[in-house]
């Protein structure tokens, strides 16, 4: 009977190990999304929550506090994850309140599954090369990642950094295996960061954000390739006046002057 | 004896409510899924290069962590039960922290010590040319490293719970320390070996936060049915719903065989 004990204590281990492995996804903490009087549609108050891609964590943060001080009242909750993750996760019912993507496609998804239909480009971002800030070979160009010594990191297929990374690569005519895919561009860059591959391929305004810790090695434009951000605010929102709001003040000259000063360009 | 007069009460419904939203909270999930799964093309998207890839892929690499696991766990455990020395209460500590701490801190620890600027990985990167991150090795490491106290703390218990009348006796006959151990603490404590390790197995097959962490995520190198279970989120849901039917077969394959293993060793003894 003891023993029968202890091997049920180490299944519940087992299982509850199990249950931590899987939040390794790394998206912020979302909160429930109150419902505000539906008698003041129209007031711009309460909390929003932002489903946003990785890149523009930075960039969105500095928003979202601009944001609430712009409008007293309301709560601005970001969710930032790989874009295709997000577009699956609104598809499937999470309480999103606004999508900022980082590709055409994964709005796409959003837009086709009807939980969104005003959608407008608010900034563009093009590549760039970042290396260790010390010590790591020497890459100085995009040829170089060609090169099999150099341990390459990209984002994985179906995200938008990992589409464009592919598209980079394809259009200079370059062959690049990569060392590992990660599941998003932040995840790119800390394996940059902690030196374990030589060269990842991330967004300007990445190595922009990383400051110090990683250094850049820019892609001329005639060789780079440029992303386009669409947000748009959901249509199950139960916050609608403020999701509209939100959309606003990213396009806004406030927005704009935050994502410009982020590195992002303006569409 | 007490099976029998606990079938013949029924639960009071205080007790019976909350028990059946235990169940159905914990079987609803698995219903959703096999609600949710792509049927029809069910065989098309299991036989995938990337499906079969990460299948022969999880089960190299569980295995290979099984048996590490058992090499140098199985040592530790009968050192952590029998023998005596300073600091033995830490190193118990030290190898349950892999069963409580959350699988992606212990990648990121992996990485600061076995990765290419870890304070180990640096020399092993100088002296041998050896890299673990983004290999099909650091995956084993991973798994090994989160499975492995599962074997040690099945075994311990097993080896201090173990009678010594045979082990002593087989000393007076003239047997050696390393013969008894072989010959008659192994053959005795078989039933927790095998338990343990095929909790470690199962452990290190779903394993995800510390594998994505310390090895990356590569199709055919480390690309392991949890992960692209993951990355299929990102793209194909319905490939993300099949992949987990089948690790949701495989756990319950495992549960099974252990649950039938116990049970045989509870009634023989």
């Amino acid at each position: 009977m003891r023993r029968s004990a202890a091997v049920l204590a180490v299944i519940a281990a087992v299982s509850l190990a199990a249950c931590s492995s899987s939040s390794g996804g790394g998206s912020a903490s979302t909160s429930p999304t109150a419902s505000t009087s539906s008698s003041s549609a129209a007031a711009i108050s309460g909390p929003i929550t932002v489903f946003a891609a990785s890149s523009l964590k930075g960039a969105f943060t500095d928003i979202g506090t601009a944001f609430q001080q712009a409008y007293p009242g309301t709560t601005v909750t970001f969710n930032f994850g790989p874009s295709s993750g997000l577009a699956t996760q609104i598809t499937q019912g999470a309480p999103a309140d606004v999508f900022a993507s980082a590709s055409k496609k994964t709005m796409e998804t959003v837009t086709t599954a009807g939980d969104a239909t005003n959608t407008e480009v608010f900034a563009t971002n093009t590549m760039e090369i970042a290396t260790p800030a010390s010590g790591g070979a020497s890459v100085t160009s995009l040829a170089d990642l060609s090169k099999p010594s150099i341990k390459v990191a990209v984002c994985q297929k179906d995200v938008p950094c990992g589409v464009a990374a592919q598209t980079l690569f394809d259009q200079n005519k370059v062959t690049v295996t990569p060392s590992t895919e990660e599941v998003d561009v932040k995840a790119v860059l800390s394996k940059v960061e902690l030196g374990e591959v030589d060269a990842g391929i991330v967004y300007v305004t990445d190595v922009k954000a990383a400051a110090d810790k990683v250094k850049g090695i820019e892609i001329p434009a005639a060789q780079n390739v440029e992303t386009r951000y669409p947000i748009a605010p959901i249509t199950k929102s139960a916050n609608s006046a403020t999701a509209q709001a939100f959309v606003d003040f990213v396009l806004s000259r406030a927005g704009q002057t935050i994502l410009g000063n982020a590195g992002f360009a303006q569409p | 004896m007490s099976r029998r007069r606990r079938t013949a009460t029924s639960p009071p419904w205080p007790v019976a409510v909350p028990a059946f939203l235990a169940l159905a909270f914990l079987a609803l999930p698995v219903v959703g899924l096999l609600i949710r799964t792509p049927w029809a093309h069910l065989l098309e998207i299991l036989t995938s290069k990337t499906s079969l890839d990460a299948l022969r892929l999880s089960l190299e690499t569980s295995a290979a962590a099984t048996i590490i696991a058992f090499l140098i766990g199985v040592p530790l455990a009968w050192v952590l039960a029998r023998s005596e020395f300073v600091g033995r209460r830490f190193a118990r500590a030290l190898v349950t922290v892999p069963l409580v701490l959350p699988p992606v801190v212990g990648g990121i620890a992996l990485l600061l010590a076995f990765g290419r600027r870890g304070f180990v990985g640096q020399y092993l990167d100088s002296c041998c040319g050896i890299t673990l991150p983004f290999t099909t090795p650091g995956v084993v490491v991973a798994e090994t490293f989160v499975a492995m106290p599962f074997l040690i703390i099945t075994v311990e218990g097993a080896l201090r719970g173990l009678d010594s009348k045979l082990e002593d006796a087989a000393a007076t006959l003239g047997a050696g320390r390393w013969l008894i151990f072989r010959r008659v603490t192994l053959p005795l404590i078989a039933p927790s070996l095998i338990a343990g390790a095929v909790l470690t197995f199962a452990r290190a097959l779903g394993e995800f936060g510390a594998t994505i962490t310390f090895a990356g995520n590569l199709p055919g190198v480390t690309q392991t049915l949890p992960l692209a279970v993951y990355v299929g989120l990102e793209g194909d849901l319905d490939q993300a719903i099949a992949l987990s039917l089948i690790l949701l077969l495989v756990s319950i394959a495992v549960l099974v065989g252990l649950r039938d293993r116990w049970l045989r060793t509870g009634s023989a003894s």
